[in-house]
């Protein structure tokens, strides 16, 4: 599925990225986890396609094609989905309005008639009881004037609409009160499927206690220092960051 | 951004859809401007005597006038010798009675504009009169709102059959002495629309007037004069479009509103004249006064306007709000690209008791676009209560354009709630970037983001047009982030 191998990446001149490797394959869960500054949004930003980061080596392999070729529009036809860590506000534009314009640009490119209004409706409605979002937050502005969870749950409602094939999602768990983080975790959770993949970009091994990963990566240094299952993430939620940072350091 | 820049020069190729010449003979004096010019196009109307009259005291004082400089806009001088005041299609004499008798060639152009004239394929609920140059050649469902009462004909017909109700109401709201594009219109105005809607009649349609600059080296001068009598209400819309000319071309209109006790006049525009190419090489320039006087009390008088087109935009709609209780509405969007320039906005005059106005102003720059809101509020002693309310946004794309505010305020009573709001912002790369990310194109993306901007000022918008406009926005802008 996807296929990240050696990658470099700088913003502004500093490297962040430092020869970065990761293998996804379909049906898998893969949590990334490591330090505040670290540079796991910036792998984001950059699978993604975001502007104003200079990737410098590597190759990035998403389905067989070329990822880092590709408008970030192409990728997100293609199923690639980023739940952002900060979701942006867009005053004025109605998010259902964005929600199917969203899916109907999707369906477009992949050759499938359009959704019309009234299925659209219909759809979005079953998918917001499910994240728990009120109807009210469908007619309003793009994230505007959510509160930080709202605008999480809003993320993980385009989520459960687009149907990607590949979610990266970044600190989505971060800011929820527990009640929220469940709601979450559902949202993935009832998506999980064999032919779908999820990078889970994660501070807190909390949100792994309602999502099961194959596997936990900790990125420091811009590279991935150990791979391992749930159980490194209960270890590093024990003794932080520093015994395995030492530790990839003396290496 | 990484756009293939070659798609996105054939978007601004193909960007203004209205700028054909229709092959058409045509009765145009020759450039220059003197009295004789003034009375040839009175005779050539079959005006009366009054009107002539009029028109020759506003080219004396047009005369003794020099053309205001305080709006921030630059543009070579016009020379007023070099223009032709009259060209009307086909014909020597004004007014064709039924559409069997217009040219096909004309029926054709209108047609191709999207404004079938003949009443069986015209948008359902919506009359038009339709100004080609200086003429108008035809207006629709005449019959059917003859039958309500409601006058609604070319502005010379008006000046022959209802001689009394022009010589009561022109030049009240907007005197000949107004300012210097005024005076010139008042001296050499061509057509336009006039409408009066008697006392209760809520009229049955919207109406509208299309104005089409054809003929080259002319100027458009129309007059509009809409009169909404005690309790009655109105719809108007106008749009205007003209051909893709290398030469500038000038348009000096005014519009005068007057809506009695309990009357309302709310009236629309979607303006997309020739606004130039990419290097700010021809268009329009576009010089209008058009103001409502809210005369009764309770009235009121509503401006929704679209401004996409034009190299120059010079257009303040405003209200004097005469009335106790009157109401005045100003809602624009004004969208400037390349090198586009406007400078436009409102003036709110409270006099009466109580009297209520609101401002809702929408600047879109981008290209090297320069655009300034200029606004006047102004509350005189006799206005107790009066509230005005004003919003201005100005959205930026790229950083080669600029957004100006100017509002003026004087109070001269102190119960009087005025409150001002104002907003500088662009579209953000993290904007884009995310809708993107959700699979929308940049185009879209912008189209999108901007139309989010200028809704409140849309959905003031008849639903026929709605669509149009948001859709003239998307054209005028495409192209513009890269
Ligand atoms: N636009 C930028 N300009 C300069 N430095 C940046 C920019 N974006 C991120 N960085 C830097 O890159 C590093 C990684 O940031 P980020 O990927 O956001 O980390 P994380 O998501 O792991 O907290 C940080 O040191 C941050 O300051
Ligand atoms: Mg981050």
């Amino acid at each position: 599925m996807l296929k990240v191998d050696e990658l470099r990446v700088s913003v502004g001149g500093k490297a962040i990225l430092q020869g970065l490797s990761l293998e996804i394959r379909p049906g898998e869960i893969h949590a990334m986890m490591g330090p505040n500054g670290s540079g796991k949004s910036t792998l984001a930003h950059v699978l993604a396609g975001r502007a104003g980061y200079e990737v410098t080596g590597g190759s990035v392999t998403y389905q067989g094609h070329d990822l880092l070729a590709m408008e970030p529009e192409e990728r997100a036809w293609a199923g690639l989905f980023l739940g952002f860590q900060y979701p942006v506000e867009i005053p004025g534009v109605n998010n259902v309005y964005l929600l199917k314009a969203a899916l109907n640009a999707g369906r477009k490119h992949r050759g499938e008639p359009e959704m019309d209004s009234i299925s659209f409706l219909k759809l979005v409605r079953e998918k917001a009881a499910l994240m728990q979002i009120d109807d009210s937050f469908l007619s309003r502005g793009v994230n505007e004037g959510f509160s930080g969870g709202e605008k999480k749950r809003n993320e993980i409602l385009q989520m459960t609409l687009l149907e990607p094939k590949l979610a990266v999602l970044d600190e989505t768990d971060s800011g929820l009160d527990i009640d929220a983080l469940k709601v979450v975790a559902n949202g993935v959770n009832s998506m999980r499927s064999a032919d779908r993949s999820f990078l889970l970009i994660t501070h807190y091994q909390r949100l792994l206690d309602y999502i099961q990963p194959d596997y936990v990566h900790v990125l420091a240094e811009g590279r991935i220092v150990r791979t391992g299952d749930k159980q490194l993430a209960t270890q590093l939620e024990a003794d932080g960051y520093d015994g395995i940072l030492a530790e990839a350091a003396s290496l | 951004m990484s756009t293939k820049s070659k798609e996105v020069t054939e978007l601004v190729e193909k960007k203004y859809q209205h700028g054909f010449v229709t092959d058409i003979e045509a009765d145009t004096v020759p450039p220059g401007l003197d009295e004789d010019v003034v009375r040839l196009i009175s005779s050539k109307k079959g005006e009366p005597q009054f009107m002539l009259d009029w028109r020759l005291k506003a080219f004396r004082h047009w005369q003794t006038l020099r053309e205001p400089n305080w709006a921030k806009l630059h543009h070579p001088p016009i020379d007023y010798q070099d223009i032709s005041y009259y060209s009307a299609p086909g014909q020597k004499k004004d007014g064709p009675k039924s559409l069997d008798e217009v040219d096909p060639k004309l029926l054709e152009t209108y047609e191709k504009l999207g404004i079938p004239l003949h009443e069986r394929a015209a948008l359902a609920g919506v009359a038009v009169d339709a100004v080609f140059d200086s003429v108008s050649i035809a207006t629709t469902f005449k019959d059917k709102l003859a039958k309500a009462g409601v006058i609604f004909c070319p502005f010379s017909e008006a000046v022959r059959d209802y001689p009394e109700l022009i010589e009561k109401y022109l030049g009240t709201v907007v005197p000949y002495r107004d300012n210097y594009f005024a005076a010139l219109n008042s001296a050499v105005f061509s057509d336009g629309s006039f409408v009066y809607i008697p006392e209760g009649v809520r009229c049955p349609m919207e109406l509208s007037t299309y104005f089409r600059i054809n003929e080259a080296n002319t100027g458009q001068f129309e007059r509009t004069l809409i009169v909404a009598a005690e309790g009655s209400h109105v719809s108007y819309l106008e749009g205007c479009t003209a051909p893709m000319r290398d030469e500038n071309q000038l348009h000096a209109a005014v519009v005068e509103l007057i809506a009695m006790d309990d009357a309302e006049i709310k009236y629309s525009t979607v303006q997309n004249w020739y606004p130039g190419d990419e290097n700010g090489k021809g268009g329009i320039y576009n010089f209008v006064t058009k103001r409502g006087d809210c005369r009764g009390k309770n009235s009121k008088i509503s401006w929704t306007q679209v401004e996409a087109g034009s190299a120059i935009t010079w257009k303040y709609p405003s209200c004097i709000l005469r009335g106790e209780n009157s109401v005045g509405e100003f809602y624009s969007v004004a969208v400037t690209n390349n090198l586009q320039q406007a400078d436009t906005g409102t003036k709110m005059i409270h006099i009466g008791r109580n009297s209520r106005s609101t401002i809702v102003s929408k600047g879109i720059s981008a290209g090297r676009a320069q655009q300034s809101y200029r606004g006047l509020v102004k509350i005189f002693p006799s206005a107790e209560s009066a509230r005005n309310y004003t919003q201005c946004d100005s959205l930026l794309m790229g950083k080669d354009c600029g957004a100006h505010t100017f509002p003026y305020m004087e109070i001269k009573n102190p119960s009087a709630i005025v409150e001002h709001e104002a907003t500088t912002s662009k579209i953000a790369d993290d904007q884009l970037f995310y809708c993107r990310q959700r699979g929308l194109s940049e185009e879209d993306a912008v189209n999108m983001i901007v139309n989010g901007f200028c809704k409140e000022v849309f959905r003031e918008l008849p639903m026929e047009f709605a669509v149009e406009a948001q859709n003239l926005l998307n054209v005028s802008l495409e192209g513009a982030v890269g």
